[in-house]
């Protein structure tokens, strides 16, 4: 006998689809984060750590929905603060260290550029939760993609040093945005259910459009070269260990602190 | 304590009145009500759940002031013997600069907040191309000086104290300030 669903009930795959995007605005959040007190000037160190606020927000907002969907029924604070390394669903793009401001400026801008054009689909989802969420997100990824895209522009049209080292970001950091766009079965079965859209059409859109800004800003798309996953299966890198360490500190040390 | 399930309980309309008192903590000139946060006000008449509900919809996803906005509606309720309240959150439609009231644009203006100017640019557009968003990043609208009224300002930081505002200066006058951003 079925009865109507009010409360969502545990789903492997919508909460593993919605945990990565949680964990992508975390961990993205907590690097830009490291900014904090350290930017190039007043104006940007305010900058990052907005943008760095609205992720974590939004993070907020998606782990909320993980954790109703999730089996083990964890709370929010649980999936984000007692989660091991091996256990986030971030793609690998997010993890990136910070490096110098033209790093931080094109994985800001590779990442921005993928998360407007999703979260503009997700919009139209299926699911209600993650309409909502896209809904207000989508205005706040629209006005960093602003930002980040016109650093894009003056860093590589600017002086020859700032358009060397933006450059170096773009080819370095290139491998890891593969990843953004590579399906597995969450993501198809996703699509089937009409939560999320196909991948594979968003990255022919995301390229062309990758591609004229970098025209526009003097720079150079690279060219295909091995693409760099497994940030979504929970393979991740070094560096990402320490940026979970320093995350999770104050709370597993406290794990009943209340603020 | 309020009877909640007398006639004679406070009225939807007082109750707004009382919220039109609850300012927003980090611009303590203007309500939580001319700012459009708050939604909705029912009576839940549920005999298992009775009470008022209030339903919010936040400005920015992680604005710190989203909690201390909905402990301080319940306080403010509380006050007037509304004990029983509980305050859920809305996220769609999306909070948009245009639901701030005329009475709130004008405190901001008073305030020294330029309010949001809206540009056709900022809203949903039909064409989503990143190019259209990045020139749109060089047509920032014309924000009036709130000291002098010249239109002769520039923009110093897209982002500012809070998530809502940008800041600016005033190239007449030279005193800086706040505008409220258009979103």
């Amino acid at each position: 006998m079925s009865e109507p669903i009010a409360v969502p009930q545990p789903d492997q795959s919508r909460f593993d689809f919605a945990l990565r995007l949680a964990d992508n605005c975390l961990v993205l959040g907590q690097r830009l984060a490291e900014w904090c007190g350290r930017g190039p000037e007043l104006e940007e160190d305010m900058a990052l750590t907005n943008i760095a606020l609205d992720l974590i927000g939004q993070a907020q907002l998606w782990f909320e929905y993980a954790s109703e969907l999730d089996a083990q029924q964890r709370s929010a604070d649980a999936l984000a603060f007692f989660r091991d390394q091996n256990e986030f669903r971030n793609v690998l793009l997010v993890e990136q260290p910070n490096h110098d401001f033209g790093y931080t400026i094109t994985r800001q801008f590779y990442f921005d550029s993928f998360h407007y054009l999703l979260l503009n689909e997700l919009v139209a989802s299926t699911d209600q939760r993650v309409r909502g969420i896209s809904e207000m997100a989508f205005k706040e990824v629209a006005y960093h993609l602003r930002h980040s895209t016109a650093w894009v522009c003056r860093l590589g049209d600017g002086t020859a040093e700032s358009h060397r080292r933006i450059q170096q970001a773009i080819s370095d950091l290139w491998c890891y945005t593969g990843e953004l766009f590579a399906p597995d079965t969450v993501d198809a079965e996703m699509f089937r259910d009409r939560v999320a859209p196909d991948l594979s059409r968003l990255q022919i859109i995301w390229l062309h459009q990758v591609n004229s800004i970098f025209k526009q800003a003097t720079l150079q798309l690279p060219e295909s070269i091995w693409m760099q996953t497994g940030g979504k299966q929970g393979a991740h890198g070094e560096s990402m260990g320490y940026l979970v360490g320093e995350m999770q500190f104050l709370r597993r040390i406290y794990p009943d602190a209340q603020w | 304590m309020v009877n909640y399930m007398s006639p004679s309980r406070p009225s939807l309309r007082e109750i707004w009145d009382w919220l039109d008192e609850v300012k927003d903590p980090e611009i303590p000139v203007i309500s939580v009500v001319d700012l459009g946060i708050v939604r909705d006000v029912r009576w839940n008449n549920d005999e298992k759940a009775y009470g008022l509900v209030v339903t919010v919809t936040p400005t920015y996803s992680g604005c710190p002031a989203n909690e201390v906005i909905k402990e301080d509606i319940l306080k403010a309720l509380q006050l007037h013997r509304i004990d029983r309240a509980t305050v859920e959150t809305r996220l769609s439609p999306a909070w948009t600069s245009a639901w701030i009231s005329e009475k709130g644009r004008r405190q901001l203006r008073e305030y020294g907040i330029v309010p949001p100017i809206p540009m056709a640019s900022t809203s949903l557009m039909p064409q989503r191309h990143l190019a259209c968003v990045a020139i749109k990043s060089i047509d920032a609208p014309v924000v009036p000086c709130p000291r002098c009224d010249s239109r002769d300002t520039r923009m110093i930081s897209r982002f500012g104290s809070t998530p809502c505002k940008a800041l600016y200066v005033c190239r007449v006058c030279g005193e800086p300030f706040d505008y409220f951003k258009c979103h």
